[in-house]
């Protein structure tokens, strides 16, 4: 992954809130004092089917902010690993929600993080912070946002919400971020080989 | 001994004379509306939105402001200016294929939202402008340009009652059918519209006249021919009456 | 004041307010949703009037009113709704009122889709209503855009008494960026003299808001004045005070071949650019960010320096027709356009480019 820029798209089900995980890492990369950009799938789909978008973080200047080829991908179901895979850039990375897809071959050429959002959320007593554990997690591998910058944006972005709320969303920050840590997803870019056992 | 002037020209009612045809009832209407707004005392808030039609020179009838809109969007233009200036007197002056063809969606939407302005709706149950044809007002079986056979109800439908239609919304506080074929009846007249601006003065809703009117050149009659064509066989069809009175405007004056 | 995540429609909403806004008219219609939602919520806190009209026909209509009575005014659609206000377009125009109105485009012809699109270029740049009219058509490429243009657009409305487009896509209304809010404007309704219900004391004969002129020569007076004006307004962006403003230019000095681009098209082609200028491509980038008038001075001149100009849209080729017109003959135009909702990849863009400056 490239330091200056980060190229993301996140993809689920309406209702898994992949729309708000993407403003969440806009909004820290804008706090965090990089350039940031934002775009969604609108159109039918959004209505019921899957839903995704576009963020780029960025220490320079965006140009285009169209994201064909991402650095990365979070993937909160399976029809959006089918849609995205193959598009991800040799060497990069797919986070996506094991809670909902099952390990299997996926390329060989990237990295694969897999992360039970919706177990540990569930834990949490609240399934819909599944896109925030994401959050935290990725926050773990990204060069231009850090788990602080998280945490210092989060009440910008839920103005108005309870404090209990408020501390269920941190606390799904912080359980994606140690998830990372304590599965020491830093081992190499070919995991393929190691899900086959070799 | 001094003289006493005991009839003159409104003075909302500017000097140009008007280009309708003789006989035609734009006239006697425009000067009810003029001597309105100089009872109520508010020409000088006042403002005018024309149509297309005959009337579509209305502007030049009047002394205050004037819009000239759209051919049906009188209401919808009317409605950005009462909001925008919402102390202005602001009325529409519209003709039936204006307001019950074309503008049927604004006429409609404007006195549904309970816009504070006034509608004077003229119809002579065809289009006078354009050389004579159908309106949606026609009635059964009246020859004009584009039924030259008669209107026919399999075909061209029926002669759509905008009165009874917006009297069936909730806002609007005034719908009246007047018409100006007598002295009496022009009284009527005179006082409906004079009810239907005091109404917008003192704020409370959309208010709409319709006035049943004659068209000599385009029925093909003389006048005084047209006038009781009006009365044996307009009239039975749009009835004339108060269908709505919200606030009771005609008990307290 | 701090940077704010915005996007693109909710940017044009509260850029409006700030110029002084208080009337909006509209009905809904994909992918520019949000703008009316927006002002619904933010009109009311500033005194303000939100009306959702019954169509399209009656909001452009409200707007005539509106701003035939003075109001600094504005409506908004995508691309079908603006074909449903070109009437309103053409009184407007005709009569010299001021207003603002946005396109955020989208697939057409008929219902088409909902995803992003540029072939809206023909209907704003040439009238798009009956009648020898023009709009002012302004033409963002960010969200920071969108928002600096919604407030030079009404003050070029109010300064010409026309109407102003702002020709923006999917893509623009839909995404976030960060955008600094400009400070708020004041705005008198009594500052426009012609308008109707003027009240100043110097008023002393009645106004009149009208676009009818039955009389032959009057007609024709008031379009050779209409035509003067909009000489003036050319003049203005060609040369006078908005010429910098008119067009974007990105490193076309030393350039061979000339990319061009308007709205989101022009991101891409930054980006083309560069890695063009990486593998030793000598390319630049002219973005017309006002498209009626047409920056035709920088492609006069450019085609003086540069071998081949290549035009990209969201279209089968609509903006294509003026940088030839520019150019006159003096060095090839291509055409590179997809349509349909897809916005084209910077891939596939250079791979256009390699086609022409390494034609093997």
């Amino acid at each position: 992954m490239s330091s200056k820029v980060e190229r993301i798209i996140l993809a689920g089900f309406g209702g898994q809130g992949v729309l708000f995980l993407g403003k969440v890492i806009a909004e820290t990369g804008m706090h965090a004092g990089k350039n940031v950009s934002w775009i969604p799938s609108y159109g039918p789909e959004m209505r019921g089917g899957t839903a995704n978008c576009s963020v780029i973080l960025s220490e320079n200047e965006i140009a285009s902010p169209m994201v064909t080829v991402p650095d990365t991908v979070i993937a909160m179901n399976r029809p959006s690993v089918t849609k995205f895979n193959q598009k991800i850039k040799a060497g990069g990375m797919l986070m996506y929600n094991s809670s909902l897809i099952e390990r299997q071959e996926f390329r060989d050429d990237i990295r694969l993080v897999e992360i039970p959002a919706n177990e540990i959320a569930e834990e949490l007593g609240n399934p819909k912070v599944a896109n925030l554990v994401m959050a935290g997690a990725y926050s773990k591998f990204s060069k231009l946002i850090t788990f602080d910058d998280l945490v210092a944006c989060l009440p910008g972005l839920v103005k108005g919400a309870k404090k209990e709320m408020l501390d269920i969303n941190l606390a799904a920050f912080k359980k994606g971020f140690d998830y990372v840590e304590e599965k020491k997803y830093m081992f190499g870019r070919y995991v393929y080989s190691v899900f086959k056992g070799i | 001994m001094t003289m006493k002037k005991v009839f003159s020209r409104p003075a909302s009612l500017s000097k140009t004379p008007f280009h309708y045809c003789p006989g035609c009832d734009h006239g006697v209407i425009h000067r009810l509306v003029a001597e309105a707004i100089d009872e109520l005392e508010v020409g000088d808030r006042t403002i005018g939105v024309a149509p297309v039609g005959c009337s579509v020179f209305a502007y030049d009838y009047f002394n205050f402001d004037f819009n000239q809109a759209a051919h049906g969007r009188a209401p919808a233009v009317a409605t950005g200016i009462k909001r925008t200036r919402p102390d202005s007197i602001v009325f529409t002056y519209q003709g039936d294929g204006d307001l019950a063809a074309i503008g049927t969606a604004e006429i409609i939407h404007a006195a549904n939202r309970g816009e504070k302005i006034t509608v004077i709706f003229v119809n002579n149950a065809i289009y006078g402008m354009t050389g004579g044809q159908m309106a949606p007002t026609t009635l059964i079986g009246m020859k004009t340009q584009t039924s030259p056979y008669g209107r026919d109800a399999s075909t061209a439908g029926n002669p759509i009652k905008m009165s009874e239609m917006i009297a069936t919304l909730e806002s609007p506080v005034y719908v009246t059918r007047v018409t100006i074929n007598s002295v009496a009846n022009l009284m009527k007249a005179k006082k409906a519209i004079y009810n239907a601006f005091k109404l917008q003065k003192e704020g409370k809703g959309f208010s709409f006249v319709e006035v049943v009117a004659i068209c000599p050149t385009n029925w093909g009659k003389k006048p005084a021919d047209s006038h009781k064509w009006l009365t044996e066989n307009m009239l039975p069809v749009f009835p004339l009456g108060t269908f709505k009175d919200t606030l009771g405007v005609e008990k307290s004056a | 004041m701090a940077k704010v995540l915005m996007k693109g429609n909710e940017a044009i909403g509260e850029a409006a307010v700030l110029a002084g806004c208080r009337y909006y008219f509209g009905y809904p219609i994909t992918p520019q949703s949000e703008l009316p939602a927006y002002l619904a919520k933010r009109l009311p806190e500033v005194d303000g009037v939100f009306v959702q009209a019954e169509s399209e026909v009656a909001a452009i209509n409200m707007v005539y009113g509106s701003g035939s009575a003075g109001a600094r005014v504005m409506t908004s659609s995508s691309s079908p709704g603006i074909s449903l206000k070109q009437e309103g377009i053409s009184y407007i125009a005709g009569a010299e009122v001021p207003c603002l109105i946005v396109n955020v485009m989208r697939g057409g012809p008929g219902l088409g889709n909902i995803a992003p699109a540029q072939s809206d270029y023909w209907q704003s740049t040439r009238g798009g209503g009956h009648g020898d009219y023009r709009t002012i058509v302004l033409a963002p490429n960010s969200v920071q855009e969108m928002a600096d243009m919604t407030i030079t657009g009404f003050d070029l409305s109010d300064r010409f008494r026309n109407p102003v487009l702002l020709l923006s896509d999917g893509v623009l209304g839909q995404m976030m960026e960060p955008v600094n809010l400009p400070e708020p404007h004041d705005y008198n309704i009594n500052s426009k003299k012609w308008a109707l219900g003027y009240r100043g004391s110097d008023k002393n004969e009645r106004n009149l808001c009208s676009s009818i002129f039955l009389d032959n020569d009057e007609l024709e007076e008031h379009n050779w004045h209409l035509y003067q004006k909009y000489q003036v307004i050319t003049d203005l962006f060609s040369k006078g005070e908005y010429k910098d403003f008119a067009v974007e230019e990105h490193l076309c000095d030393d350039a061979e071949i000339i990319l061009v681009g308007y709205g989101i098209i022009s991101r891409i082609l930054k980006t083309v650019v560069e890695k063009c200028r990486k593998r030793g491509i000598k390319a630049g980038l002219v973005r017309p960010k006002v498209l009626w008038p047409f920056p035709t001075a920088v492609f006069e001149r450019l085609a003086k320096t540069a071998s081949q100009f290549l035009v990209v849209e969201m279209s089968c080729g609509q903006m294509v027709e003026d940088v030839k017109l520019s150019v006159d003959g003096k060095k090839p135009v291509f055409f590179f356009g997809r349509t349909g909702g897809t916005v084209p990849s910077d891939f596939e863009i250079l791979n256009e480019v390699d086609k022409l400056v390494r034609p093997d």
